[in-house]
């Protein structure tokens, strides 16, 4: 056991998940309190040990699912039993007097594997679902996977892949329509696992909106029910195939702070959101705090006289203020094309939240047009309006829409170029992705003899860099820094040395 | 002048746990249901642990999910005394951990003056003169405690750094008078709502426990123990419609007290079912913006009846 936990550990490292050595012992000594057939025990004994962070749980789970897979008879992995028990499962479900013609189909189904036909399996799959039928769910999902997904020994595919083959057999769309389509009635909703049998006469033959909205999310709950089950099957299996450890790499699901900003999917985006606004609070106390460090400034009377009570008044420990320096200008220019557009804004976004730790902040966007929109955050506490009316309001295209840095820096330093003076760091934000426009590169050169800084964050891969039509390099020559920012990581570690 | 309870010396290590208070994790998650708190699997493991391993219990989440609540209902199962620390920008050790009484020092000098200083010295820091603060009053304490840190996230990132001791060795140095140990280690809870991250120094010390929305059939549960008088059907389109509000996209999602408000003023208003109109006349109590609630009535009844 102290074996295998010392590999989980190791691989929540590996995921990015910080662990440290107390923590580990913590949870080798909370292991022998746990009953150990306790699955769910085990694992949030090893959660509350191990994992300091609400976002961090997705990738521990993932990981421990993996690493403490079910194993034994009742999970063996041939398809046979599975099918087999789906039978069994179907002539339970129809014992418990569920209503429909169902028996016979169950005995079919206990036969063979291959006795069953798609229908079949499709029709028992709706009286799961329409029953909240978890037993029968599970081994659904579990034939569905052995017939489905295909999957060979030693096939490098990821498990999206089976995933995706086999809820497109399973034809969940057409499942919920005809869930919705036949579901009788609107107050018989099921409310428990053992059916759904509405009492006749009580039912208004018409729902209204609200109903039907209620109706669809509890079908919808309970297919990613199923998705679910079908998604633990298919681990399971991987697993048996390649080993934990083999698996665990290939399966490892990145922490919000090292979500690639540019291939982000939408739930990630969503953890992203979230991670960024304990992010920006943190961010802004270490700013202050950098600030306010070192130097003693002129005395502070109120302070001393205080502290001398504890010495009967005698003000043997003068107390002095903290000087407050200067907080430095920040011009953020952001490329909001589609192709960095979801970079662009996260870096507003935090550049906006930690406002109050520069005197001030102005932003513009550009495509192949530039405009202001700072005046766009002003008095909003929720960025995502902001960004809203950016992509609406904002007037950023010039010609066809479609990346010109070099007119609209151009266009920037005629316009607003004149404001930039020593106090302002400049930050430009985009892929330098120009197709094949003029570079106007001079214009930063322009900007950066006038401003205290400019700094380049690039949302692409260093490797990627001045390959295609990229010409970040032409831009770099005239910048204090060229800087790959990727991830919330990166970006934070970025924002943290500005000054 | 030590109460027998306390021990004062300059020993370290860690004070004998006692005896745990809990068999097994269901007997807590029964207890905890003995004091209307209905607790998942989660829950009350950790709380299990936290007893067993002499841990405090980091709880974290979004508002109103029953963090405070989980700490009053483990101290009212134990028959603890809830000891409870708000914490708020700019708490300093004098109102969490120890303050000198500065005026009756004063006072002790001026009685009678013409003592010689040592003897003096002595006197003043003496534990007559200490005023315990939250923290070290949970130490001190004979009967057995429950310390709650609440909102831990509003103090700044240096004044954690005041609980590490506490929560680590479960004493209290006080530079004139020695250390202060528990001796019997109280069950803490810290609570976070999450608007910034902890230090990691406080948060290796913790068992972390995420406390999320409930689901569907633990919060109609919830709701039916909390609300009295409410049917089955009632309780179980109640959860289903704060389900459905908590998945739109809106800018504070109903909590569960407010869950458990709305399901209150339903009752007294005599709802039996609720309609588009119920639901739209009483969205107020589930959501406190206006865009809010905007958003919601035009979603959840359709466009024509919202105002």
């Amino acid at each position: 056991m102290l074996d295998l936990l010392a590999g989980f550990v190791a691989e929540l490292r590996m995921a990015g998940i910080p662990v440290s050595l107390s923590e580990h012992l913590d949870a080798a000594e909370a292991i022998p309190h746990i009953p150990l057939e306790d699955r769910e025990a085990l694992k949030y004994a090893l959660g509350a040990s191990l994992v300091k962070s609400g976002a961090h749980w997705r990738a521990f789970e993932t990981a421990f699912e993996v690493y403490f897979a079910l194993r034994g008879p009742a999970y063996a992995i041939d398809a046979d039993s599975a099918t087999g028990e789906l039978g069994d499962e179907a002539r339970r479900t129809d014992g418990s007097g569920l209503a429909g013609s169902g028996g016979q189909r169950g005995q079919g189904a206990g036969g063979s594997g291959d006795a069953m036909t798609p229908e079949e399996l499709a029709d028992l799959l709706y009286r799961a679902l329409a029953g909240a039928n978890q037993a029968l769910l599970a081994a659904v999902a579990r034939h569905a996977v052995a017939r489905f997904a295909g999957m060979e020994p030693g096939r490098p595919v990821g498990g999206t892949y089976y995933l995706y083959r086999t809820l497109r057999n399973l034809d969940i769309d057409g499942v919920l329509a005809r869930l919705m389509a036949e579901h009788p009635g609107g107050a018989g909703t099921p409310r428990t696992a053992s059916g759904d049998e509405p009492a006749p006469g009580d039912a208004p033959p018409e729902l209204t909106p609200l109903e039907v909205r209620l109706l669809r999310e509890e079908y919808q709950s309970r297919i990613d029910m199923l998705r679910r089950e079908i998604e633990d099957e298919i681990r399971r299996r991987l697993v048996a195939d390649r080993g934990s450890e083999a698996l665990a790499k290939s399966l490892r699901a990145p922490l919000p702070e090292d979500i690639d900003f540019m291939h982000a999917s939408r739930e990630e985006l969503a953890a992203l959101r979230q991670a960024l606004r304990p992010l920006s609070r943190k961010l802004a106390v270490r700013l202050a705090r950098k600030r306010r460090h070192g130097r003693k400034g002129p005395l502070d009377f109120r302070a001393t006289v205080r502290h001398s009570l504890s010495t009967g008044g005698v003000p043997v420990d003068p107390r002095f203020r903290f000087p407050r320096p200067a907080k430095p200008e920040i011009v953020v220019i952001a490329d909001i094309s589609g192709s960095v557009a979801s970079f662009a804004r996260f870096t507003l976004h935090l550049v906006h939240a930690i406002s109050s730790q520069f005197s001030q902040v102005r932003s513009f966007v550009f495509i192949d047009g530039v405009d202001e929109v700072t005046s766009f955050f002003e008095g909003v506490d929720d960025p995502v309006e902001a960004v809203h009316r950016i992509n609406t309001e904002a007037d950023v295209v010039w010609v066809d829409g479609h990346s010109d840095y070099g007119h609209a820096l151009s266009v920037f330093n005629e316009r607003w170029g004149t404001e930039i003076g020593p106090r302002t760091s400049v930050l430009l934000l985009g892929d330098a992705r120009n197709n094949y426009h003029a570079s106007q590169a001079w214009v930063v050169g322009d900007i950066r003899k006038r401003a205290r800084h400019v700094y380049w964050l690039n949302p692409e891969p260093r490797a990627y860099w001045d390959s295609g039509d990229s010409i970040v390099g032409e831009y770099g020559v005239h910048c204090d820094e060229v800087v790959e920012c990727r991830t919330l990581r990166q970006l934070e570690r970025f924002v943290g040395m500005l000054e | 002048m030590t109460n027998g309870t306390t021990t004062i010396d300059g020993n370290t290590g860690l004070p004998l746990p006692g005896e745990p208070r809990f068999d097994s994790i269901g007997s807590v998650r029964s207890g905890l249901a003995g004091v209307d708190y209905l607790a998942d699997e989660g829950i009350a493991g950790i709380v299990y642990l936290a007893d067993r391993l002499a841990k405090p219990v980091l709880v974290e989440g979004p508002a109103g999910t029953g963090k405070t609540e989980l700490a009053k209902s483990v101290a009212r199962m134990t028959g603890s005394r809830l000891i409870r620390l708000q914490c708020y920008e700019g708490l300093d050790e004098s109102k969490a951990l120890y303050e000198w009484n500065y005026k009756k020092q004063l006072l002790r000098i001026q009685a009678d003056a013409g003592q010689s200083w040592e003897q003096l010295e002595e006197d003043i820091f003496a534990e007559e003169f200490l005023l315990a603060r939250p923290l070290l009053e949970a130490i001190r304490s004979p009967d057995p405690v429950v310390l709650l840190v609440d909102e831990v996230d509003r103090v700044e990132l240096e004044t954690e750094a005041l609980l590490l001791e506490v929560l680590s060795e479960y004493q209290v140095s006080i530079p004139e008078l020695g250390t202060v140990r528990a001796t019997r280690i109280p069950m803490v809870f810290l609570t976070s709502n999450n608007t910034r991250e902890l230090s990691e120094a406080l948060k290796r010390r913790c068992l972390y426990l995420h406390v999320d929305y409930p689901d569907l059939d633990r919060e109609r549960a919830i709701i039916s123990t909390r609300v009295p008088g409410i049917s089955a059907e009632l309780a179980d389109q109640v959860a289903r419609i704060v389900r459905s509000i908590r998945s739109m996209d809106l800018k504070k999602h109903p909590s569960v007290s407010e869950t458990i408000d709305w399901a209150r003023t339903l009752v007294v208003l005599g709802v039996e079912s609720i309609g588009a109109e119920e639901a739209r006349d009483t969205l107020n109590i589930l959501l406190k913006y206006r865009t809010d609630i905007e958003r919601a009535s035009k979603e959840l009844v359709g466009a024509d009846l919202g105002d």
